[in-house]
């Protein structure tokens, strides 16, 4: 157990680093402020298919292969593909990359999944057991509309507190050597129940579990907030990153501007009426893949914590009156030049 | 992290006062303005029908049938949605929300099939409105039954 630090964090014996990432979106999200930030655009959100859930499974099909390719590496190369979604069993990704032929591992750790997918890939790599993981999550806004809430042409009123949905995949190649920013540090998030019943705050009912992780993490390494240059959770939205600024200050943890969140940055919740933020496991996977990657890989960001964060419900859960349980999973990625590895 | 319920309760607080409010006043305004040309719309078709020699009840039911026809043109057409989120209760209320509410998931959910997508799962939001609409009516009517008479 030489790798394990603290309770729930491990350091990666050398670190793996993400050879590429892809980022592909639909429309609202290239109309959003980072849209100029993602490989490919999607005009319309059928994608060419004839449903919302077949479209979702093109978005990672195309997806995937686009961050093989921008690795200069061929899809058999890949040892593993972890990837997951919101859809029910995960037909999203399954459906996407079963004509790869490549070894799967499906995942679901709701709009987490992304940062479970990088961290078991990662460990794959350290322990040895792969060369090269191919790693992902999805989401779909008229998909998850259908699965979650209500068909989309019925008018209805979002409360403000609710969150939109980012439609698109977002993918990583990790690999046991090469150049890149480098995943040094995992932290794995444990469930997190406060109790929050409402469906439309997710925010909410994911903050606990990340103010978790940030303490977890903190005190497993030793390290404070502003040992990093950007700490980014995946899709807490406005209202989820106030409560886990206010938690964390209970806790003695200032956490400033540089304490952000992918549901955040992807929308103008003005402009675009998202009113929280954007969610969904391809929040924090296209705005990781898209946005924060590249600045990794100039030195622009030195020492990055993502924390995507998940709300662990269905629709038959939340009909019988369970609360919303989170979970939060998070990684310390390293840029490369200068700024990295203080 | 505590989860005790103490903590529960003290997050609950905290959730509270962080997340807004919906604008029950705007909201209210705009219900009651939009509902309401909905419905002045509904009475200037009433007119219409029994100028042209309808009976009353003739008259009416055309009504219906013309405003549940607008109603699933303007869902299948996507304005529909556009129009509810504006207006709110305004457009969920009259028949036309009714409308709306059975055909959009007739729509959503034609890719399932005819018969288990789209008829199965027609009703699946305006279902609950008939079946306490239908008890009820039922359980006014025993109460007319009863004493009223």
């Amino acid at each position: 157990m030489g790798k394990k630090i603290g309770k729930q964090t491990v350091r990666l014996s050398k670190g793996v680093p993400i050879l590429s990432t892809a980022a592909t979106v639909g429309p609202k999200e290239a109309e959003g402020p980072l849209g100029a930030y993602f490989d490919k655009k999607v005009e319309d959100a059928l994608f060419g298919q004839d449903t919302w859930e077949q479209a979702e499974s093109f978005f990672v099909q195309e997806n995937m292969a686009l961050a093989v390719q921008k690795a200069g590496l061929k899809m058999k190369d890949m040892d593993y593909i972890l990837c997951g979604d919101l859809l029910n069993q995960c037909t999203g990704s399954c459906f996407g990359i079963k004509n790869f032929e490549i070894p799967y591992f499906g995942l679901f750790g709701a709009c987490s999944t992304m940062g479970e997918a990088m961290s078991l890939g990662a460990m794959l790599i350290d322990g040895g057991f792969a060369g090269h993981v191919l790693t992902g999550a999805s989401s779909h806004f008229c998909a998850a509309e259908k699965q979650f809430r209500f068909p989309l042409p019925l008018g209805t009123q979002r409360p403000p507190t609710s969150t939109w949905t980012v439609t698109g995949d977002g993918a990583a190649v990790l690999a046991g050597k090469g150049e890149g920013p480098k995943i040094v540090e995992i932290t794995t998030g444990k469930i997190v129940d406060m109790g929050v019943t409402d469906a439309n705050n997710m925010g909410a009912a994911m903050a606990p579990a990340a103010a978790a992780l940030l303490l977890a993490h903190f005190e497993d390494t030793g390290r404070m907030p502003q040992d990093y240059d950007v700490i980014a959770t995946g899709d807490l939205g406005t209202i989820g990153r106030e409560l886990v600024v206010e938690l964390l200050s209970k806790e003695g943890y200032e956490m400033d501007s540089r304490f952000t969140d992918c549901g955040i940055e992807i929308f103008d919740a003005e402009k675009q009426d998202t009113h929280a933020g954007g969610s969904g496991c391809a929040c924090s996977a296209v705005t990781f893949c898209g946005y924060f990657y590249p600045k990794l890989k100039t030195g622009e960001i030195g020492r990055m914590l993502f924390i995507p964060t998940g709300a662990l419900m269905s629709p038959t859960s939340s009909q019988q009156g369970q609360p919303i349980p989170g979970i939060a999973h998070g990684l310390v990625i390293e840029g490369c030049g200068k700024g990295a590895a203080k | 992290m505590q989860t005790t319920q103490k903590a529960q309760q003290e997050y609950d607080k905290m959730v509270k006062k962080a997340s807004p409010n919906s604008p029950i006043f705007t909201n209210c305004l705009k219900a009651f303005v939009s509902g309401g040309l909905i419905c002045a719309g509904g009475q200037l078709l009433l007119n219409l029908f029994l100028d042209r020699n309808f009976t009353e009840n003739e008259a009416a039911l055309c009504v219906s049938i013309t405003l549940i026809g607008i109603s699933a043109v303007l869902t299948a057409l996507g304005l529909y949605e556009k129009l509810g989120k504006f207006c709110g209760a305004g457009t969920i209320v009259p028949i036309t929300g009714f409308a709306n509410s059975v055909v959009s998931p007739a729509i959503e959910f034609k890719k399932e099939g005819m018969v288990f997508g789209m008829a199965a799962k027609m009703f699946l939001v305006a279902g609950p409105v008939i079946v306490y609409g239908t008890l009820t009516s039922m359980l006014v009517g025993l109460i007319y039954f009863l004493i009223g008479r």
